[in-house]
């Protein structure tokens, strides 16, 4: 017997069978195994994958979709750790709405999102009718997905990075202005690197979400295949074409890269938490 | 310690910028947040309000968006209290005892946050639909779960799956084990405990996350659009009714309804505010 299964039992405080036996049940009927489906399914049915999943409409809308997922996630990062500096550096009035207003991405649902950045930038809209003029297009056009991106993943930058920074001693600027560094090479060799693992975790959060996005990119993105197209609606668009195969193996691809993100995701937190503590 | 009277660089100055760089920096984010997040925002009401309060009005009183209404605060009220049980049972779970596999565990709860909307969706077609696991025996007996109202029920349980869990647990675990153990030895039932001593501990953090899972809940695009057969008025929640109108040209009406869902996030927004300042929560984020 495991010593940690005695102790549980040895502990006054009840319920863990039930508590337990609870939540590996719902998490096994409502995650576990209808996931597993998407497994299951594509190894019954493997010629889908090269069918349907690696065809050349679905490799344009890999690329659509992790590219423009990394290129929102860097603006993020840039934008997110000038935000989150502001925030736990500097004095401003309203900060504290300001604050809670980072977090409307995560709060707005992204229908709304969507529809209200496509009026924006369509050519008519509040930001399109000055880019119109300069011939900049960004509505229906895969610069529509990086901007949509955008607005979902900043709030992911934001808040890893704030925590860290704020934890942040002040000594160790302290002692590097006193070494006679400047300002921005204090920032550059003292503060980004200690922040770095925070920045790469908000980074990270913000990639995967982008990756799987749907509501808020399919107004604003063209959905032409082979250009605007993303991952996701790819699935939708096979589903509508009842190719559950093919929908399936697209899924599974997207599942890989998910869990392979979720593991890469878990052991950048634990360097921070390492960096935080240490 | 020869040199200590040597004035060493001000302090404040050593560690902050000059005020002209202050000034840019701030200027830099405020701007960034105020065309990438406030403009969206205001764009939504604006919209909806462009042809008056009548038309605005008018397009909420339209019986299916009463019925898209209805049926996202039905789904709300099933999948929230189920998360908000779950989430309950799994903190306690992992919070007062020991077992092997609790980080696995904690993961594992955190998945659904990684798995894109669409594929939440298909997986219960998979599973429930004409031609999934179950698809044969649910026609037989004449039962009907995608392409209906218990299929968006489902994708929305598992897209706000581990809202609650996620702020429980390093609640719980930071409140520890001793309150419990204290009741228990002075008698305390089980159910006493958690109740008057567990409950009590974990409210506002309890409420934090149900405040998160209901917005999302209500919100759902991605996952709820692949279960539902979109039928107007039967299986269309608000943000399916703001796609079909949209895709209608219907602007007015479609925004209307975005404004409901945009205020149902300002209200989130709020409340989640006032809970963090007040009782020192931070928010696990998504």
């Amino acid at each position: 017997m495991p010593a940690a299964m005695r102790s549980a039992r040895r502990s006054v405080i009840p319920g863990f069978g039930l508590s337990l036996g609870f939540t590996i049940l719902y998490l096994s009927l409502i995650v576990l195994i209808p996931l597993s489906a998407v497994f299951v399914r594509t190894l019954a049915e493997p010629s889908a994958i090269v069918e349907t999943a690696l065809a050349p409409r679905a490799l344009a809308a890999y690329r659509l979709s992790f590219g423009a997922s990394a290129l929102a996630a860097a603006v993020n990062a840039v934008f997110g750790l000038l935000i989150a500096w502001v925030l736990v550096r500097y004095d401003f009035p309203l900060k504290r709405i300001v604050s809670a207003m980072v977090d409307l991405p995560f709060a707005l649902p992204t229908a709304v999102a969507g529809i209200a950045l496509t009026a924006l930038y369509s050519s008519n809209g509040w930001i399109g009718q000055f880019l119109a003029p300069l011939g900049l297009k960004l509505a229906y056009t895969p610069a529509g997905v990086v901007i949509a991106l955008v607005f979902i993943g900043l709030p992911f930058v934001v808040r890893s990075v704030e925590p860290v920074l704020a934890d942040l001693g002040r000594d160790v600027e302290e002692a590097s202005a006193s070494l006679g560094a400047s300002r921005v090479t204090t920032f550059r060799r003292v503060v980004l690197p200690a922040i770095a693992p925070a920045l790469l975790t908000g980074f990270a959060l913000a990639f995967a979400r982008g990756i799987g996005e749907y509501g808020s990119v399919i107004f604003i993105a063209g959905n032409m295949p082979y250009e605007s197209e993303i991952a996701p609606l790819l699935i939708i668009t096979q589903l509508e074409q009842y190719d559950y195969a093919g929908a399936t193996a697209i899924a599974c691809v997207m599942l890989v890269a998910s869990f392979a993100m979720l593991l890469a995701i878990n052991l950048l937190q634990i360097a921070t938490r390492k960096r935080m503590q240490g | 310690m020869i040199e200590e009277a040597k004035p060493v660089p001000h302090s404040a100055d050593a560690t902050s910028e000059p005020a002209w760089a202050r000034r840019l920096l701030i200027g830099a984010a405020l701007g960034f947040l105020l065309i990438f997040l406030a403009l969206p925002l205001l764009a939504v009401f604006s919209e909806a309000f462009r042809r008056g309060a009548a038309a605005f009005a008018e397009a909420l009183a339209e019986p299916d968006a009463r019925a898209a209404m209805r049926l996202t605060l039905m789904v709300a009220a099933i999948s929230v209290p189920l998360n908000c049980v779950f989430g309950v049972a799994a903190a306690w779970a992992i919070t007062k005892f020991d077992f092997r596999g609790k980080g696995l565990l904690v993961t594992l709860i955190d998945l659904p946050f990684s798995v894109s909307p669409v594929v939440a969706g298909l997986i219960y077609i998979l599973i429930f639909g004409a031609n999934g696991w179950f698809g044969p025996f649910l026609r037989d007996h004449g039962i009907q779960i995608v392409f209906a109202v218990p299929g968006i029920v489902l994708a929305t349980v598992f897209v706000t799956f581990p809202f609650v869990a996620r702020e429980l647990i390093p609640l719980m675990a930071e409140q520890g084990r001793d309150d419990e153990e204290a009741a228990r030895s002075l008698g305390a039932s089980g159910f006493s405990t958690f109740f008057r001593v567990t409950l009590p501990n974990i409210r506002w953090g309890l409420l934090y996350g149900v405040l998160l899972c209901n917005a999302r809940a209500m919100g759902e695009f991605g996952a709820v659009s692949v279960v539902s057969g979109h039928i107007r008025g039967e299986t269309n929640t608000l943000p399916l009714h703001v796609e079909i109108l949209y895709n209608e040209y219907n602007f007015v009406a479609a925004f209307a309804t975005a404004s409901l869902l945009a205020g149902l996030a300002l209200v989130t927004l709020v409340l989640k505010s006032v809970l963090e300042w007040r009782y020192d929560l931070r928010g696990q984020g998504h």
